[in-house]
């Protein structure tokens, strides 16, 4: 699984109320949600976000609550997947089985600018700043996550692993 | 031939051990582990269901272990809410949920404990970040997504990494007025929001023995706001004696073992300690009361899972008794379950806050999580008892939320500023 996006950078601690606030949960149409993602970190992303763009940003990305409608709203803006220094642990659980790839990766972070041109292989493990013609490896997914991401997250996941135990 | 004596284990390696049927595990480890108590509340409780019900899935993987609590939207303040838990409802009633408390019990957290749900050593499991609440009696409590708690619901297992844990050691005497939330908010001003990410808690020395239960969940609640997979305190007498007549199962404390491998460990005397307050945007932004008094503020709230149980309403009580909220603070009191509600209204202390000004609400999570009843427009500050000061938590997003103890969050409403509650007290 291989991504290539625009990146769009972010601070420290995107916390899930700047992600998608609470007066938007009563909505679950993922469109809908898509159309406020990070409002309140920044009201114009919305709007300017690409097909396959990957959202970068620095440390404890997602902290807060436990809501889906978090990596929901960011995966259905198109984003293809969030290169981090580090993601809060429940928003990364849910993203991987949400199917939204979410990469460790300081010191890409470190060497991307907003509007450079990211590539990132999730089965090599690297993400290569394209515009900077640098290229990090990623810390590594168990190998189950991958499935997991490869599947498009855990309901398929599931549905796989239950077809091919009764075959 | 002897067995290999047994490594010492912290307190989150003993639970997932336990969990996943082994006798050793160790941090870094993934394990797939028995739950013992799931959760989910309104907000989520129909999408949980409905998932199963999409999958073919009729019946939960044991019935005597999940519970189902309405508490964020209660009563609904909204068509769309009011629909969500009328499918809600019927899904409890379909899927044959025993411990269906509906709207009648308050926070969902507080209902777990007060109603013996939790036990020392046990494996929980909500749809709600501030699940680590449960850590205070010694469970190992977790928040998850609706997904995985639809994958809970139907096979109850769940895999995990084992997390590493840091240790924070509790010595000194607290002074007065200084409260559990002044220590937890001091730890996040400390050693920042992020501390314990993808780790365990476990608060441990005397100071923490002589913490209430109440102060204990308020710790614990908040290592999610460190980051924490857990928060945990040993579970001791205090512990043991609260779950007293709230369960038939058997007791026992439960601890981590002596020896037990840990990340870092942190000294922290509490003597010294002023009361904190958290200044808007981050939990971790957090200045000694001195500094920041005097600071005017437009709403004053005291409740959530956080610090809305009786010892906290006591407190505030004792500042507001024959005084008047500032009459241009509008204060609002949620109570954290119907038990504290009735044993507040026995106490008097429900017309102590309604005779100073403030409105009582019904228990549950309204304000803290901006879902209704104290919503903040622009510009507007408000101090509450709560977890989190996020950007447009409570409302607007060019509103402010400062976070302090409940006695801080009273002499504030009656300052109309942010104020030392020893100068009411």
């Amino acid at each position: 699984m291989a991504f290539r996006g625009t990146a769009h950078k972010f601070g420290a601690h995107v916390d899930t109320d700047q992600i998608i606030p609470a007066r938007y949960l009563n909505m679950s149409d993922p469109q809908e949600l898509a159309a406020h993602v990070m409002e309140d970190a920044d009201a114009t992303f919305a709007g300017r976000v690409q097909a396959g763009d990957i959202v970068v940003a620095d440390v404890n990305f997602g902290c807060g609550s436990s809501r889906e409608h978090a990596p929901i709203s960011i995966k259905a803006a198109g984003v293809s997947c969030i290169v981090a220094k580090s993601f809060a642990r429940i928003f990364f659980r849910n993203s991987i089985n949400l199917g939204l790839p979410v990469v460790e990766c300081p010191e890409a972070v470190e060497a991307t600018d907003e509007g450079d041109t990211l590539q990132v292989d999730l089965s090599a493990g690297t993400v290569t700043n394209m515009t900077k013609e640098r290229s990090f490896t990623a810390k590594p997914y168990e190998p189950f996550m991958l499935e997991l991401l490869d599947a498009g997250g855990l309901v398929e996941y599931t549905k796989r692993r239950l077809q091919a135990a009764s075959r | 031939m002897t067995a290999a004596a047994p490594t010492p284990m912290t307190m989150a390696e003993k639970a997932l051990a336990r969990a996943a049927g082994r006798s050793q595990v160790a941090a870094g480890e993934f394990v797939t582990a028995s739950v013992d108590l799931a959760m989910t509340h309104d907000i989520f409780a129909a999408d949980v269901f409905g998932m199963l019900a999409d999958a073919g899935i009729r019946r939960v993987w044991d019935a005597d272990r999940v519970v189902v609590v309405f508490d964020h939207l209660v009563p609904p303040p909204t068509i769309e809410a009011a629909e969500a838990q009328r499918r809600a409802r019927q899904h409890a009633a379909d899927f044959g949920i025993r411990h269906f408390y509906a709207e009648r019990a308050g926070i969902c957290h507080q209902v777990l404990v007060e109603k013996g749900h939790v036990l020392p050593g046990r494996l929980v499991v909500a749809t709600d970040s501030h699940t680590t609440t449960h850590g205070a009696l010694g469970a190992a409590g977790s928040g998850i997504g609706s997904t995985e708690m639809a994958y809970v619901l139907a096979t109850g297992r769940l895999w995990f990494k084992v997390p590493e844990t840091i240790r924070f050691e509790l010595v000194g005497e607290l002074p007065e007025w200084v409260t559990a939330k002044d220590i937890v908010l001091f730890i996040a001003g400390r050693f920042g929001a992020d501390v314990a990410r993808y780790r365990a808690i476990e608060m441990g020395g005397p100071a923490a023995s002589r913490l209430s239960v109440a102060g204990r969940l308020t710790i614990s609640n908040m290592a999610v706001e460190l980051g924490a997979k857990f928060g945990f305190f040993e579970a001791d007498e205090a512990a043991l004696a609260f779950l007293t007549g709230r369960t038939r199962e058997p007791l026992e404390p439960f601890g981590p073992d002596d020896g037990a491998r840990y990340l870092a460990a942190y000294s922290i005397d509490v003597s010294d300690l002023e009361p904190q307050v958290a200044l808007p945007h981050n939990v971790d932004n957090v200045r000694p009361l001195s500094t920041v008094r005097g600071l005017r503020v437009d709403q004053a709230f005291l409740g959530s899972c956080t610090n809305g149980r009786l010892e906290d309403l006591a407190a505030a009580a004792a500042i507001l008794r024959a005084r008047t909220v500032h009459p241009d603070v509008r204060m609002v009191v949620a109570p954290a379950s119907q038990e504290v509600y009735r044993q507040a209204a026995r106490q008097g202390l429900l017309e102590i806050f309604s005779q100073a000004g403030a409105v009582v609400l019904n228990p549950g999570c309204g304000p803290c999580f901006g879902g209704h009843q104290g919503l903040l427009a622009p510009g507007e500050r408000c101090i509450g008892s709560h977890n989190r000061n996020f950007c447009g938590r409570m409302g607007s997003s060019a509103a402010e939320i400062c976070l302090a103890s409940p006695a801080v969050v009273a002499a504030s409403a009656v300052a109309g500023a942010i104020a030392d509650p020893r100068e009411y007290a």
